[in-house]
């Protein structure tokens, strides 16, 4: 049961991700990358992490995404279509590809042995739930790296404030 | 059994909707000195099925210019978090579908969803009308959005859990209004404005946008848009009655009676509202949401966690 779920959230969201790259109108890439959102929520939550679940629904798929087509619809989508959409990306697709392989052999190469990071964070979430632990280890283990986390978000905001006023301001 | 469970609770609801309009019609139509909906069946009891029919027969019409897949979703995207939500609520202390323990996280993750069926109506009708509404109507939802979520972290907090069935049995003793006040009244101009209800029905407003959103939609997709409305209304109560009023806690009467009374409350509060106030201006809108919502959830959030922190 749990296989045939898993492969069935997979396949959903491996075409849903084919479809964002393949379709001409921005709005529908848009509009599957929000489905892709949602598959891999599901397999989040085959994997019981039902938290980040949540999360990703409501901070990806609920809040930058509603960003992010917010600011397409303000383009002419006739206007997109001319434009080759490979150019010059070449270079770029090819070196955060070999990123991207590198860091799931990472992890798969991890995951392999039960004595990982992986392993004891799934102990720890049996015992007292999703919530708690990840809340836990946010502000034990994990503090520091939060901290700067918030910051340089704390910063992106400012800045972006400082650029939107610089323009109302001209 | 959960079949059965889930049909009971789609049909009462579908059909509390449709007498929302009747109450509506009905108690507006008092407010206002009127007698409303008398000719169908007894004082017009009737009514929201023959409204219901004449929507289910009318021509269905899809403009020219239109995306179509995109107009036709659109709808069902509107409609289906709205239900969907009814998942984790608890009606009394038996009758609930999931016992999940993110239950608060899920109704505001999956109902945060129900702005993009407004903004792709707007967009895919190619209407200006309805473009102007649609994102009218996004603006609004994502800035009170936020403020829905940071209003109700104080009850969170004091109830230690996500999950609705704990937070309604942390309020065994007092109900969480009593220690909350702000959080309550912060929550309450937050689900008004996320509903898209008087005094913020911005995205609707008849006299600058025609309809706003779904200006272009008729028949049934127009009857969705509609449902989902109200079913966002009672998400929203539902909300409420969990998290500030105790959920089904009340005494002699059984757990169901007293939830279906204190979201009936709210219920009426919402029709009430819009009988008494006029509309906002929209700089007005987001003003009041930015600079005076805002900053008390966040005072609220620090009072709660000094207080909790000192003296529990």
């Amino acid at each position: 049961m749990h296989q045939i779920f898993f492969w069935g959230f997979a396949l959903l969201a491996v075409f849903s991700a084919l479809m964002v790259i393949t379709r001409r109108n921005v709005v529908h890439s848009a509009l599957f990358l929000i489905s892709t959102f949602f598959w891999v929520a599901a397999i989040y939550i085959l994997l019981e992490a039902e938290l980040l679940a949540a999360i990703q629904i409501l901070v990806y798929a609920g809040a930058i995404m509603v960003l992010i087509v917010f600011t397409i619809l303000l383009i002419h989508v006739e206007e997109t279509k001319i434009i080759n959409p490979w150019q010059r990306q070449r270079p770029i697709a090819i070196l955060l590809g070999v990123f991207l392989l590198g860091e799931i052999f990472l992890i798969l190469s991890r995951a392999l042995f039960p004595e990982s990071i992986a392993g004891t964070a799934l102990q720890q979430v049996a015992q007292e739930g999703n919530t708690e632990a990840v809340g836990k280890l946010l502000y034990t283990k994990y503090l520091f790296p939060f901290e700067v986390a918030s910051i340089l978000l704390l910063a992106a905001m400012i800045g972006a404030i400082v650029m939107a006023k610089r323009e109302i301001e001209k | 059994m959960v079949l059965v469970k889930i049909i009971i609770i789609l049909g009462v609801i579908l059909l509390v909707v449709a007498y929302l309009t009747y109450l509506e019609r009905k108690v507006i139509a008092h407010l206002q000195v009127r007698i409303g909906p008398m000719r169908v069946g007894w004082h017009g009891l009737l009514q929201p099925i023959a409204d219901g029919l004449k929507l289910l027969v009318k021509e269905d019409i899809i403009p020219e210019k239109a995306d179509k897949w995109v107009f036709i979703l659109s709808p069902i995207i509107c409609l289906v978090p709205a239900f969907v939500v009814y998942a984790v609520i608890p009606f009394s202390q038996h009758f609930y579908l999931a016992n999940i323990n993110i239950g608060i996280l899920y109704i505001i993750s999956i109902s945060a969803l129900g702005v993009y069926g407004i903004v792709l109506a707007g967009w895919s009708s190619n209407s200006k009308y309805a473009l102007l509404g649609g994102f009218r109507s996004a603006a609004q939802m994502i800035s009170y959005e936020i403020f829905l979520g940071f209003s109700i972290i104080g009850p969170l907090m004091l109830a230690g859990s996500l999950n609705t069935l704990k937070i309604v049995e942390a309020q065994s003793g007092v109900w969480f209004i009593i220690y909350q006040p702000l959080a309550f009244a912060l929550y309450l101009i937050a689900g008004i404005a996320e509903t898209n209800r008087i005094p913020f029905d911005l995205p609707e407003a008849e006299t600058e946008l025609v309809a706003g959103f779904h200006t272009e939609y008729s028949g049934m997709k127009f009857a969705f848009f509609f449902l989902a409305e109200y079913a966002n209304m009672m998400v929203v109560s539902s909300m409420a009655v969990i998290l500030f009023l105790g959920g089904w806690k009340g005494p002699f009467l059984p757990g169901i009676v007293w939830f279906a009374i204190k979201v009936g409350a709210f219920l009426f509060l919402f029709i009430w509202l819009r009988g008494t106030l006029p509309r906002y201006r929209y700089d007005q809108l987001m003003r009041i949401g930015w600079k005076i919502m805002f900053p008390l959830c966040l005072l609220n959030i620090a009072l709660t966690g000094i207080i909790y922190y000192l003296f529990l």
